[in-house]
């Protein structure tokens, strides 16, 4: 599947199928800073993904001044 | 994963409520929460006017739908802060999301009405970035606030954010901070009521609540904030969390419940009597208030140095 993670934005191809847990956990990624979306829909982290997906994982961290 | 309400599938785990939601009831969890936030603390009065500082990132949009949905009257307030291509693509997304939902907002661009952008007005006033941009935001959101006449001003921090900010006011043990750090500020000699009604979501669900609502966001992070010490609070929090689900909240809403009142009574001491600022009128304790001091050094020509000899 093809992975896009942003902040930077960058591209990597990970072999699935795998659930969304078990990428965050590849990629070494906190489960609770992050959101994966999955042929543009928001998934839970139960799902699984499939080989062909295009997916995406969204830091939800934002910082500064607020 | 099925909904906790309605047992059709989940698009979304929140481990903290140990639970799973479809869109629908995900996004009534957000507005409960907030509606709950805003009676617990007092925030908003049924009919209030809000005025919503909008950066055109998740919080600030989820935020102003959700007072919107709530049926609170509540128009926008974007600062353009002068931060190069970024400050032009968030204010982009504030733009496209008010006219896409027919919402009045506001726009003050900081280098157009006061000859300067944060990064250059912090090397000139020797500021981390961070800090000159929280000054110039507070106070000019307090100034559109009171110029508009409005009850009250809405910010989009998340419980993320004041958690983060209470780990590093109690790292170094700051009182004084932490006697301030309120979901709610009553309006005081000048300053407007200042309110927090997102602080029982988290960020994780501010984000996931724009992506269900369709509501575009600026993704990236601000290029001034990378590596400062508030990302640094939260990634650790999330640490804890990830360890221990429910800590984040459970750290801030019990320094609320059982520490904050502590540290009022030092702030309530500390109070200084507060005056018109000569330059702008804003309220101050000082003679001159801190945002026309930065806006003085920040606009300052660079001084000229002359040789030996008395030429230039």
């Amino acid at each position: 599947m093809r992975v896009v993670l942003r902040n930077p934005t960058r591209e990597i191809d990970v072999d699935g199928p795998m659930t969304v847990h078990t990428l965050l956990q590849r990629l070494d990624l906190n489960r609770e800073s992050h959101l994966v979306i999955c042929d543009g829909e928001l998934v839970a982290g139960d799902r699984t993904l499939p080989s062909g997906a295009e997916v995406e994982i969204r830091s939800v961290i934002s910082g500064g001044s607020r | 994963m099925k909904c906790r309400v309605c047992r059709g599938p989940a698009v979304i785990d929140i481990r903290r409520h140990n639970a799973n939601f479809c869109r629908e009831h995900f996004l009534r969890l957000c507005r409960d929460q907030v509606e709950k936030a805003i009676r617990r603390f007092g925030m908003l009065q049924p009919g209030e006017r809000v005025l919503v500082a909008v950066s055109g990132g998740k919080d600030s949009l989820a935020l102003w739908d959700i007072l919107v949905d709530l049926g609170y009257s509540a128009d926008g307030f974007y600062l353009g802060l002068g931060i190069g291509d970024y400050s032009d693509e968030s204010a982009g997304y504030a733009h496209r999301y008010a006219e896409s939902r027919n919402l009045t907002l506001h726009t003050v661009d900081l280098p157009a009405t006061h000859g300067f952008d944060i990064p250059g007005g912090a090397r000139a006033a020797k500021r981390a970035p961070c800090s000159a941009c929280g000054l110039s935001k507070r106070h000019l959101f307090d100034e559109a606030a009171r110029r508009g006449g409005y009850d009250a001003l809405a910010t989009g921090h998340n419980l993320d954010d004041e958690a983060a900010v209470l780990m590093g006011n109690t790292l170094r043990w700051q009182t004084e901070y932490l006697g301030r750090q309120l979901p709610v500020l009553e309006a005081r000699d000048g300053f407007p009521r200042k309110v927090k009604p997102l602080v029982r979501l988290s960020e994780r669900e501010t984000a996931a609540y724009c992506l269900l609502r369709g509501i575009d966001y600026i993704v990236e992070e601000c290029p001034m904030a990378v590596g400062n010490k508030h990302l640094a609070y939260k990634a650790a929090l999330n640490d804890i969390e990830v360890q221990s689900p429910g800590a984040k909240h459970d750290f801030y809403f019990g320094f609320l419940e059982r520490a904050s009142e502590r540290f009022r009574a030092e702030v309530e001491q500390d109070r200084a009597a507060l005056a018109a600022c000569e330059r702008c009128g804003s309220p101050t304790d000082a003679g001159v208030c801190a945002f026309c001091r930065l806006t003085e050094r920040a606009t300052a020509r660079a001084p000229v140095h002359f040789s030996d000899r008395g030429s230039p």
